[in-house]
């Protein structure tokens, strides 16, 4: 174990992974070298392209006029729905690169406009004339389960017999928590630039996690073979699974306006258009019952999970599934049920985003598990405890894969002793009881989240690596770097291979045209698939090679050591360098591709049954709040967590990935709200109405612990995906602000306390649980 | 006309004419110079991506303050010195000490928001010798938003960057005064392109009498709220006028009567003389925006514009400050309370400009105090502003202001819930009368930032919390007190 994301003392054999490098980009960030889409030098005819987007939430459109927009100053091209030859786009059947007939969100995308400039852009599409007659609009899960509104087939799973195990529970709860949505907020708006070449090819530059499937719409909706068109991704300004489906549409009106020009152009979304036009995190509704003992054992619990959509399903059918997947968290439920409804709702249809249905999950059986020791005065962390996973059949999930034993019980009982939770418990009770008009809380929750993409054919990755005369190394792979340090993570791997020094290796930007028919870059899987993929592809060289210094040095293959930058065997030794040379000149191919699926892994949807994930991957935080009482306003005064990351390739990059999704994670449950109108439009569509964390709303005392146990399946170097995971951990923050609420009540009522928990939300629900509470007392003084 | 405007980039004067007067400081970086360190992440003042430094003389000093170019105009660049990401690396291609901690540090990860996080530490670290407190991190950091790392490896680079030491910035910056004094100019600017003008006096006669002869100029401060029009609404200004050149209107006089604010003093400008006033109106200011906004926005604007979720008003009212107006040659004094009509509506006539605002002296023992209540601590508009001003007198109120901002289509006085105050007892029962008469004075609205019934219920107990800070039991000690202002 490290702490502080120190590295181990280096291992013999390698000197670059498992060290804490910095990014490979650091220097260019720091400076502003760093090019991101907008900042490529723009060819010289390039036009600005614009988006209308519907003011509606629901709508027919009784008349598109673009003519204005076409007769405008500095226009080129106008597109409406009835100029595309394709206009379905989309993981899945249901989006349009333009609204056509009708509006179904208040953000759609209606016409499109290239100009001279971008200024000129939107000036003109504000000309076009457009009449609606609005329909009725369905904004809320509410409404949509009340007109059953579904964008997909509800889905369950099953374990046991919950009904029979429920009535037969010595308690039962119920209950209801509703939990907002999130923003990506990625700082790098949604961009792309297509760039015409000749034969009817494209090249488009596009912000996106999934550059395949930018190419295979692009293609689409050109009406050119997929082979025409490449995408050209060289980094992210931030994606948090914004990127994954949403920049596909952005590419398509600019290669659209593109091809029907013949000249370069660029679609920038500012800050509010990106914010209407785009998903977001899933907002959920869940509707809980449990069954449990007097010690807070679940013997049973129903749930039903039911999620704000949008108008299309996009990728909500493995989000949805996510979630149930996660609605175990880290607990063993004997008997289950969950319900999985995803509502059909005129708003921007939602998407990935970091966790991936996964936090909406855990935060339902979290509240679960919580209400319970709330309802039995007991600590909840206790029946937390009670009810992890262990023991004799208590090892598999509702889904049928086994869960490892002894990782979260280690984790809990170290962080439980290290944060002194304990102690504090106890201190913040005395604290409480001096203080009327401040109160504190402390929770400590767990998490268990599964790594691999839940659609099997998706866990798989290439790579690209090559070998010049010089001994320098070029490495491609499929992944997108996004600020997540995946770039460097590969390189690390592929330096370590080939025994040289990472300044060696150049990574360069991802494109299609090196690595075809890539997955996203996503579910925590990049450095996994991706370092797996070009560890494969280095070895590949390095076998040729090692024959080759076998004969030059005298010795025998399987003695050559590929080290600092060297190639020796036995005493005999020549630069890896020297090496490359003596291939080239004995006709040794250097250049290599690498192909990775992960293995053990099948799943049966229809069942919903199977081993989905290679592995798990766990943590745990304690986090300690503040409320004020009269405001209720309030901050997170100490965290402690401990992180497992495998056999950590870059500890600096995991840390990094662990508090930036803590703090993402904590904004989800705090402060980051999404609001709609009584007319259905999102209000919160900038940084002045919608609040992600600053730099104070992070606390001083924040102690981060890295659990570097060797992966027990054979991944890239032992190592575990991190990307995902530490979001949730922020689940403590909100369960210690419920610990906080509930002080205001009479210590034993359970608060009602909706995320994200804003001021208003905490105030609310201390103004109730105090009503409920001085009830109580009127009720046992007049009884 | 002086049709161009001076500044300097790189230790060269550059000099811009034939341009759009309210081109932003960001447009013309990223569009005619392809300067693209700098990043647009919302174009609203609010994320700090696009965060540049200014450098200027004042008192024949030179002052660096970081400021979002996306609401800056091109013409505010005038007489000063420019810094972007692009500047700060040393001959030789060195990297600034704030640059190489955030690289040790693991400071970036996507790498979007650093340039604008650089500029912010860059001006910390050359304006202020010593290592930071982490709240006056907190505070430098507040306007620059990243949502990759969680803030700890920046809050940790800040100081790496003290701790690496040299500062060879300071030597280099006796030939930048040399400099600026330079590009001093006399007479106004005044920049017309593309039938739209944008005049900048050098004194207050000079300003008074162009808004009286062009009453239809709009008036520019810091541009922190009037960048918006451009840059969010896209609305063509035809003709603005700025009063941040004229040396009268940044004055901050103290004396043993009043403090007067300047109409053009920046928040930061001011803080230190508001501070002192009293701590309370201090700590209401540091909430303001961010670092970058406060190094430009204004109290003045934040007055004149007459918003009813401003943030001063309420304090203001609380403490009978009077705003100073002047229409040609004439000038008059009016109380702030009498200035707000109407939503966005207030007293000043065709022309009229406000010139100052002027805080008197409380009576001793008054007590005062203002809350902010938003989502977040930082760099957030209110849910409710709230302030309220007690004298006491042989145990009774003399005089009681309640005023709040967020809660009608003006800044307004709570005259009713005042009423209930005075006479009596500062104590639970008459606090307890003064909260009931909120219910029928107050108007609030439901909307995105909170709900109308939340509003209310706040606005009741923010004056509750005042008086158990002031003279509840336990007065003084933590109870109460805002967990933000909790210093750990």
């Amino acid at each position: 174990m490290s702490h502080d994301g120190r590295a181990r003392p280096a291992r013999p054999g390698s000197g670059t992974v498992h060290a804490p490098l910095p990014h490979e980009s650091a220097e260019f960030h720091v400076t502003g070298e760093a090019r991101y889409v907008d900042d490529l030098p723009e060819p010289r005819d390039l036009l600005h392209a614009y988006l209308l987007l519907s003011d509606r939430a629901h709508a027919r459109i009784v008349r598109l006029d673009a003519s204005p927009a076409l007769a405008s100053p500095g226009v080129a091209a106008v597109l409406t729905a009835g100029d595309l030859r394709e206009n379905g786009i989309g993981p899945v059947p249901g989006d349009l690169v333009l609204a056509d007939g009708t509006v179904e969100y208040c953000g759609q995308s209606v016409l499109a406009v290239a100009a001279e400039t971008a200024e000129l852009a939107r000036r003109a599409a504000h000309r076009a004339v457009i009449d609606y007659q609005d329909l009725p609009a369905v904004v809320t899960v509410e409404e949509a389960l009340a007109a059953d509104a579904f964008v997909l087939p509800t889905q369950v799973m099953r374990r046991g017999h919950p009904g029979p195990a429920l009535r037969r529970a010595r308690h039962r709860l119920s209950g209801r928590l509703s939990i907002g949505g999130q923003e990506h907020f990625y700082l790098e708006g949604q961009v792309a630039m297509a760039v015409p070449r000749e034969g009817g090819g494209m090249l488009v530059h596009s912000s996106t996690q999934h550059p395949s499937e930018v190419q295979h719409l692009v293609a689409r909706v050109l009406g050119v073979p997929q082979g025409a068109v490449v995408t050209e991704v060289r980094r992210l300004g931030g994606g948090f699974g914004g990127k994954e489906t949403q920049a596909a549409p952005i590419a398509c009106v600019a290669a659209l306006l593109a091809q029907r020009t013949g000249r370069p152009v660029k679609l920038r979304l500012d800050r509010d258009d990106d914010i209407r036009f785009t998903g977001k995190r899933h907002d959920f509704l869940v509707e809980w019952e449990a069954g449990f003992d007097g010690e807070g054992r679940i013997q049973a619990v129903q749930l039903e999970l039911s999620s704000r959509c949008g108008i299309s399903p996009d990728l909500s059918g493995p989000v949805n599934d996510r979630a149930v997947l996660h609605a175990d968290n880290a607990y063993f439920l004997p008997h289950v049920q969950v319900i999985s409804r995803r509502c059909r709702t005129n708003t921007a249809s939602n998407t990935a985003f970091r966790g991936f249905g996964g936090p909406q999950g855990v935060m339902a059986i979290e509240q679960v598990v919580d209400e319970v020791a709330r309802h039995l005065g007991l600590d909840p962390l206790e029946v937390r405890r009670r009810n992890l996973y262990g023991g004799p059949g208590r090892d598999t999930t509702p889904y049928g894969q086994k869960v490892e034993r002894g990782a979260l019980p280690a984790i809990l009982a170290e962080l439980e002793q290290t944060s002194d939770y304990a102690s504090r418990r106890e201190a913040i009770h005395a604290f409480n009881a001096g203080s009327p008009h401040t109160k504190r809380g402390i929770a400590l929750t767990p998490i268990k989240f599964g790594i691999s993409f839940t659609a099997t054919f998706l866990n798989q990755a290439g790579a690209l690596v090559h070998v010049y005369t010089d001994g320098s190394v070029h490495l491609n792979h499929g992944g997108v770097e996004m600020g997540q340090g995946l770039n460097l993570k590969v390189a690390q791997v592929v330096a370590d291979e080939l025994g040289v020094p990472l300044d060696r290796v150049q990574v360069t930007a991802t494109t299609t045209e090196k690595v075809p028919n890539t997955s996203a870059t996503a579910a925590s899987s990049g450095s996994d698939m991706n370092g797996k993929a070009a560890q494969l592809a280095a070895r590949a060289i390095k076998v040729r090679l090692a024959a080759l210094a076998a004969e030059e040095l005298s010795g025998r293959a399987g003695e050559v050591v590929f080290s600092g930058g060297d190639v020796r065997c036995g005493k005999r030794s020549m630069t890896f360098a020297e090496l490359a040379e003596r291939a080239h000149l004995h006709r040794i191919s250097l250049s290599a591709s690498g192909f990775y699926r992960t293995p053990k892994i099948h799943w049966d949807q229809r069942r919903f049954h199977g081993r989905p994930f290679l592995y798990f991957a766990c943590g745990a935080a304690v986090s300690e709040v503040e409320v004020d009482v009269l405001t209720g306003e309030h901050r997170v005064l100490r965290v402690d967590l401990v992180h497992d990351v495998g056999d950590s390739l870059n500890p600096a990059i995991d840390r990094g990935q662990i508090e930036g999704a803590f703090v993402q994670g904590m904004g989800w449950l705090t402060s980051e709200e999404l609001w709609w109108d009584e007319k259905g439009r999102l209000r919160t569509h900038a940084p002045s109405t919608y609040k992600i964390p600053a730099a104070g709303d992070v606390p001083e005392d924040f102690r981060v612990s890295l659990r570097q146990t060797p992966n027990r399946e054979a991944t890239v170097h032992r190592s575990k995906g991190v990307g995902e995971p530490p979001l949730m951990l922020a689940i403590s923050v909100f369960h210690a602000l419920r610990d906080a609420v509930a002080a205001c009540g009479d210590g034993r009522l359970s608060p009602r306390l909706d995320a994200p928990a804003t001021p208003e939300r905490v105030l609310l629900a201390i103004q109730e649980i105090r009503a409920r509470a001085l009830g109580q007392d009127q009720g046992a003084a007049a009884s | 006309m002086s049709g161009a405007v001076r500044f300097l980039l790189d230790g060269g004067v550059r000099s811009i004419s034939g341009i759009d007067p309210t081109t932003t400081v960001l447009q013309w970086l990223r569009g005619p110079e392809r300067r693209c360190g700098t990043k647009e992440g919302c174009a609203e003042g609010d994320c700090g991506a696009c965060t540049v430094v200014l450098g200027e003389l004042v008192g024949g000093v030179v002052r660096l303050r970081a400021v979002n170019a996306c609401l800056l105009f091109l013409p505010a660049l005038d007489g000063k010195a420019l810094f972007t990401v692009e500047s700060l690396r040393a001959q030789g291609g060195a990297l600034h000490p704030v640059q190489r901690a955030l690289v040790e540090c693991h400071g970036s990860q996507c790498g979007f928001c650093t340039p604008g996080f650089v500029m912010s530490m860059f001006a910390l670290y050359e304006s202020e010798r010593e290592p930071p407190t982490r709240r006056r991190v907190d505070e430098v950091l507040a306007g620059n938003l990243c949502r990759c790392t969680g803030y700890r490896p920046i809050v940790e680079a800040v100081g790496r960057a003290y701790a690496l030491g040299t500062r060879d910035g300071v030597s280099a910056r006796e030939g930048l005064a040399q400099a600026l004094a330079g590009l001093a100019r006399e007479r106004a600017l005044d920049l017309e392109h593309g039938g739209k003008r944008l005049v900048a006096p050098r004194s207050l006669d000079e300003l008074a009498a162009f808004t009286a002869a062009h009453p239809e100029a709009l008036v520019l401060a810091g541009g922190t709220d009037l960048g918006l029009l451009v840059t969010k609404e896209h609305r063509d200004l035809p003709l603005l006028v700025s009063v941040g050149e004229v040396p009268e209107l940044h004055q901050v006089e103290e004396s043993a009567t009043h403090l007067e604010i300047g109409a053009a003093a920046t928040y930061s400008e001011a803080l230190p003389a508001l501070s002192a006033y009293h701590p309370s109106l201090g700590a209401l200011v540091r909430r303001i925006g961010s670092t970058q906004i406060r190094n430009a926005a204004t109290l003045g604007g934040n007055v004149a514009n007459a918003s009813p979720v401003g943030d001063t008003p309420p304090a203001l009212l609380a403490l009978d400050a009077s705003v100073v107006l002047r229409l040609g040659a004439e000038r008059r004094e009016l109380p702030l309370s009498s200035f707000f009509l109407g939503y966005r509506k207030t007293a000043l006539r065709k022309g009229e400009l406000l010139t100052a605002i002027r805080i008197p002296r409380g009576a001793p023992g008054r007590e005062f105090r203002a809350y902010k209540v938003s989502k977040r601590v930082d760099q957030d508009i209110a849910a409710v502003c709230g302030a309220f001003a007690v004298e006491r007198e042989a145990g009774r109120v003399r005089a009681a202001r309640v005023a709040f901002g967020g809660m009608a289509a003006v800044p307004l006085r709570a005259v009713k819930a005042e009423a209930e105050l005075t006479g009596r007892p500062f104590g639970e029962a008459s606090v307890e009368a003064a909260v009931a008469a909120l219910e029928e004075e107050l108007k609030p609205i439901s909307d995105m930032r909170a709900s109308a019934a939340y509003r209310r219920l706040v606005a009741g107990n923010l004056l509750r919390k005042f008086w158990l800070e002031v003279a509840g039991p336990g007065a003084g000690e933590q109870g109460g007190k805002r967990p933000a202002e909790v210093t750990p």
